[in-house]
């Protein structure tokens, strides 16, 4: 442990620690524009400088530890000064055009210029005349806005391993951009949308399709229906006031319903299906064919976009069950079309996701159509829907809550957890137990594979069986994983997993790149724990005691894994090329 | 061989007239009878300049410039054969130099491992090998006073011996040969003409320190400067200085070249380390120092070519003269790129504490057009501009940041009343904004703000609003700015504000440039008294701006006028007036 003063105040913290971070325990805040705590300090931006007794240079706190008796300034007329010239300096260079941009009232730019009380342009606005980039019809590039704090380039390299995203040129032309200068859609892009979501300004954000959901919801002809994914419930609240991880499941129902939704479903159902078809499939492959072990959960269409791209020699251990909005598309399309009677020409399915790559993944490939027409007509991320909800002047607050529709709308308490990380694979752990021991769970709380660290590891002991497990959020934690698996394959061994989860982002679901802004560990912790408290409160918990789901394999389906599933279920994977050009 | 002529090409012209010489002398020297003991090569470059072929006797002849084909007779019959120097021949300085860092450079063959070996090459190295501790030769080093010659100045005992307590078997020596002030050539020179001192300095470096790997990293414009370290390396290898075991000791050190792509920013060492890894060269926060955490995470000392030719002289000869040049804190000899208005311009080398005086008329021969020299700016684009009432300052590192420059690499350049300040500090300035490497907004958005102000004055367009938000500007930079670069780029136009700032009020409230550099705030005119109608400059101008006929008289349009300055050349009456 380190003690020191800052302004005066005396603080204890432990070795390593920011000056930053080190002030935030006494209350005190100082502004930064690139760090943010999910990230190493880039030190790009230059307004958290402080000064420190006994030196006449000021240093970045975001980056320089607290150290044993050092006596800390960090606002004085000098200091605040120099940081409103910086502040100036970062809006001669940035367009003002606040009042159309995607993060307008959202803006860290904004809130610090309009805390210094900035009135005036101090020097000649240069606003550099750079095209956005909508190619990959999940995320807008928009570089005339970038600051270059570098945020998004650390996300895409090192949270991510993906290295779509670099700086080009230098100086005053430094830019964002995808490396080699390429349209993003032609890069290793795998649309995670984790950069947007870390902007601290409007320069990457979603690609806004609400004008063709309210287009659709507009036109009387059609039969609009919705699905809302399960990180959304703990997060939407965040847009009206409510705390992070607050439930606001029944206030959603009712304002997609006020919205002009002829029915609305949960992505949950599809979960609990997604886990009877991956539980069945494996247990098949446990219990018939180890060799073809570990399977790999491929619900996270970032993830199965970064597998494609790099690491190709897993595609035979992919799950082949579609992500669960993908199987409520279907059956919604099939399924419910034909029971309810409505053409399935006049329905339009949209998708409430906390993910940009969701919108990429409704047309990735031809398994997308399986109903005859695309499954899923659109996805909008959390924060669209949060918009939709304003405009459509909803007192979202104060909504009485209402349920989902039936057939599609009922869940376990083990559809829920899927938005977190080590959901999918509790879910499924839970079933697959079931499914082999063909007796219940004491206890259905996995708890070693809860929690935010990067891998988590653990041992299941099935009757006679040990199944290890292993569960990676944030791509960058993948590697570790298939790294051990490649070498026991390499040398002839027992593979060292036989059941592995992914999550692109970290956090799972609840920390996805299309969830309002703000992401930190905290709130990804609280969104969490909204899920868990979810699924505690569910008198089901098991995907497979859905009682909507035995009546579809019932009515339908017939046979987990069987011919009807695999021809709306299931998909196929391929390698691709990183890069498209 | 007892003695060699040294022909070096007159740098002013195009040709190099050393190749016809060289027969010449060739021819003459074997018609004189002494080719059998004096022996003549052509040399590329040995720092003298403008003074046409210049003409090197070794060793510690005379060095004769502007010679002529029939001085070569006399030379040979003078100098050679009774001994006696040719006073006009002679180039006058009045400052004696002192060579150290250039002590072989023209001496030595540099593609040739004996030559230096004949010099007392390596015997340092052997000494530190079999006499000394890593531990003495830090303390040597330290007795020395040696600090780095790449611009701040760190002393080199402390870096090493921080980097030989950091924890880990394997650490780094890189040299930093990413010589990118404009106008510096120091390393260049250095690395060309005696690369066998920088490899031996840096083995004793990577000795002290407890390293086994080395790294040049040498800028890609430098192609013969690559050419020589590769061969050098190569030919080390060969005998055994490099590689296992070096002179049968216990010591192994390899070394290899790595190219800079010329970012003047990689000159830093954190975005140096970063270059050498493969990644986009930007500075990162310090600390961790390389020194903890370098190369690859290791620890590494970085140390420039300068600073390690310094190194092989000190470990070879000892600390004691070394230490007694300079002043308290700057010790040795600094090399200078001298270049500007001055008479003479090229490399030279002089103790620490030499005042700039000394150098400027001494070694430079004062003024080269008569005209006085107004500033000094030394330390390249980080430094500043160091008016004539400070020339009696002895050159040491903290004598010129007292004055608000620095030594930085050792760029040295005379401004006379030829030079605009306001265009010197816009040059300077922009030279950093262009390298940049945009990393930091203080820096990437700060520079160019400043810059744009600048060109508003040397517009005439400025205000003295503009001065105030400079000022701002290089507070800001200064402060907040996340490496050297940043921090110091402002340093030419406060010294320029500090010292010259009648000349910017002069274009900020009269409109007015002296120099006539400031090109908008140019007028030509045509005095019609002395014109007398030959229409040469109605012919030359490149954009139709002067009207009028015989008659009348001719008239510059200053609407049109884009003030090439062509009808100012070419009229023979000095008819056409610069205002």
């Amino acid at each position: 442990m380190v003690r020191a003063t800052i302004n005066g105040i005396t603080v204890t913290v432990p070795e390593g620690t920011s000056i930053l971070d080190a002030a935030r325990k006494v209350q005190i805040r100082i502004p930064t524009l690139c760090k943010h705590p999910d990230l190493p300090a880039t030190a790009a931006c230059g307004i958290c400088i402080v000064k420190i007794a006994g030196s006449n240079k000021m240093l970045r706190s975001c980056c320089t530890p607290l150290e044993q008796d050092m006596a800390v300034t960090t606002h004085d007329p000098e200091i605040v000064d120099i940081r409103r010239s910086v502040i100036e300096l970062i809006l001669s260079r940035h367009p003002n055009e606040c009042l159309t941009c995607g993060r307008n009232q959202n803006c860290e730019l904004q809130r610090l210029a309009a805390d210094f009380g900035i009135r005036a342009e101090s020097f000649a606005s240069s606003v550099p005349d750079l095209p956005s980039d909508s190619s990959t019809g999940a995320i807008v590039l928009e570089p005339r806005k970038c600051i270059s704090c570098g945020r998004c380039i650390d996300v895409c390299q090192r949270m991510q391993n993906v290295w779509a995203l670099s700086m080009l040129e230098r100086g005053i032309d430094t830019r964002m951009s995808p490396a080699g200068d390429i349209q993003l859609a032609e890069s290793p892009c795998v649309h995670c949308g984790q950069c947007s979501a870390h902007c601290p300004v409007g320069a990457i954000i979603e690609h806004d399709e609400t004008g063709i959901v309210w287009e659709q919801l507009r036109d009387k002809n059609r039969y609009c229906i919705v699905q809302i994914a399960p990180a959304v419930r703990v997060a939407l609240g965040e847009a009206f006031g409510f705390e992070s991880g607050a439930l606001v499941t029944g206030k959603l129902y009712a304002a997609l319903r006020r919205m002009g939704f002829k029915a609305v479903f949960d992505t949950n159902f599809g979960a609990d299906v997604t886990i009877v078809e991956e539980a069945t499939e494996f247990v098949k492959r446990f219990t018939t064919a180890p060799e073809t072990l570990p399977l790999i959960t491929s619900c996270c269409p970032a993830w199965v976009d970064f597998m494609e791209k790099f690491y190709p020699d897993m595609v035979s251990h992919f799950s082949s069950c579609k992500s669960p909005h993908q199987i409520v598309g279907v059956l919604a399309k099939t399924y419910f079309a034909r029971k309810r009677r409505i053409d399935q020409a006049s329905m339009f399915m949209v998708s409430i996701m906390p993910c940009t790559a969701k919108k990429h993944e409704v047309k990735r490939s031809k398994e997308m159509f399986a109903s005859g027409v695309q499954d899923i007509d659109v996805s909008i991320t959390t924060r669209e829907l949060a918009r939709m909800i304003k405009q459509a002047g909803i007192d979202f607050k104060n909504l009485p809550d209402e349920e989902p529709d039936h057939m599609l709308g009922e869940y376990s308490g083990a559809g829920t957890i899927f938005g977190v990380t080590g959901g999918v694979m509790e879910a499924a752990l839970r079933t697959a137990y079931d499914y082999i021991t063909g007796g219940k769970l004491k206890n259905v709380d996995f708890e070693n594979v809860r929690g935010l660290s990067g891998v988590k590891e653990g041992t299941v002991q099935v009757n006679e069986h040990s199944v290890k497990v292993a569960v990676a959020h944030g791509l960058s934690n993948v590697e570790s994983v298939l790294a051990e698996v490649r070498q026991a394959r390499a040398e002839g061994r027992e593979t060292p997993f036989h059941f592995i989860e992914v999550m692109a982002c970290p956090g799972g679901c609840v920390g996805g790149g299309g969830q309002p802004y703000g992401i930190t560990d905290e709130t990804r912790r609280l969104r969490g724990e909204g899920l868990y408290l979810d699924d505690r409160e569910k008198p089901i918990r098991y995907s497979h005691e859905n009682p909507s789901v035995k009546a579809l394999y019932a009515e339908f389906l017939k046979d987990p894994g069987g011919k009807q599933s695999h021809k709306l279920l299931h998909t196929t994977y391929k390698p691709i090329p990183e890069y498209k050009r | 061989m007892n003695r060699t002529i040294v022909l070096i090409k007159d740098t002013a012209g195009t040709g190099d007239a050393t190749r016809e010489a060289h027969a010449q002398w060739v021819k003459k020297l074997r018609d004189a009878g002494l080719d059998g003991t004096v022996q003549a090569v052509r040399a590329a470059d040995l720092g003298i300049y403008n003074a046409g072929m210049a003409v090197k006797i070794l060793p510690e002849g005379p060095c004769y410039v502007n010679v002529r084909s029939e001085d070569i007779d006399r030379i040979i019959e003078t100098t050679l054969k009774q001994g006696t120097v040719i006073e006009e021949l002679t180039r006058h300085t009045v400052v004696e130099q002192v060579r150290i860092v250039l002590r072989n450079c023209g001496k030595v063959d540099p593609e040739n491992i004996d030559d230096y070996l004949g010099v007392g090459g390596y015997q340092g190295l052997s000494r530190c090998l079999f006499d000394l501790t890593p531990e003495q030769v830090i303390e040597e080093v330290k007795a020395s006073g040696l600090r780095g010659r790449g611009g701040a100045g760190y002393p080199c005992w402390l870096k090493w011996s921080l980097a030989r307590k950091a924890f880990g078997d394997e650490k780094y020596i890189v040299c930093n040969a990413d010589e990118g002030d404009p106008g510096a050539y120091m390393d260049r020179s250095v690395l060309e003409g005696d690369p066998y001192a920088i490899i031996e300095g840096m083995t004793i470096i990577a000795y002290a320190v407890g390293a086994k790997k080395g790294m040049f990293y040498i800028r890609a414009e430098y192609p013969l400067a690559i050419k020589r370290i590769q061969l050098a390396i190569d030919k080390a290898y060969g005998v055994g200085l490099l590689g296992e075991k070096i002179l049968g000791s216990e010591f192994s050190f390899d070394c290899e070249i790595r190219l800079g792509a010329g970012a003047f920013v990689c000159g830093e060492e954190t975005a140096l380390i970063a270059s050498i890894e493969g990644r986009r060269g930007t500075p990162r926060p310090r600390p961790p120092y390389p020194s903890d955490y370098g190369l690859w995470g290791k620890p590494t000392v970085i140390n420039n070519v300068e600073t390690m030719a310094n190194v092989s002289y000190l470990l070879l000869n000892g600390p004691g003269d070394f230490a007694r040049m300079g002043t308290e804190k700057s010790k040795g000899t600094k090399v200078f790129a001298l270049t500007g208005g001055v008479r003479n311009s090229g490399l030279v080398e002089i103790p620490m504490g030499t005042t700039l005086r000394s150098i400027v008329e001494g070694l430079g021969g004062g003024s080269a057009d008569g005209k006085p020299i107004k500033a000094i700016q030394t330390g390249g684009p980080s430094g500043g501009m160091i008016p004539a009432e400070h020339f009696d300052t002895p050159v040491s590192y903290e004598h010129l940041q007292a004055l608000g420059s620095i030594m930085g690499s050792g760029g040295m350049i005379a401004l006379t009343e030829n030079d605009c300040m306001v265009d010197i500090a816009k040059f300077y300035l922009g030279f950093c904004v262009d390298e940049s490497c945009g990393k930091c907004s203080p820096c990437r958005i700060g520079g160019f703000q400043m810059l744009l102000l600048l060109e508003k004055i040397a517009d005439g367009k400025g205000s003295q609003e503009d001065i105030t938000s400079i000022r701002r500007l290089a507070v800001a930079m200064q402060k907040a700015s996340l490496c050297g670069l940043g921090q110091s780029a402002p340093n030419p136009v406060l010294s320029t504000l500090q010292y010259f700032m009648k000349e910017i009020e002069e274009h900020v409230v009269e409109k007015k440039c002296r120099a006539g550099k400031c090109t908008s705030l140019l007028q030509y005119v045509i005095n019609p008294q002395a014109c007398k109608r030959c229409r040469l400059c109605v012919v030359n101008c490149p954009v139709n701006a002067i009207t009028g006929d015989r008659q009348v008289g001719y008239t510059v349009g200053q609407n049109v006028c884009i003030k090439c300055g062509k009808c100012y050349e070419v009229c023979k009456f000095e008819a056409v007036d610069r205002r």
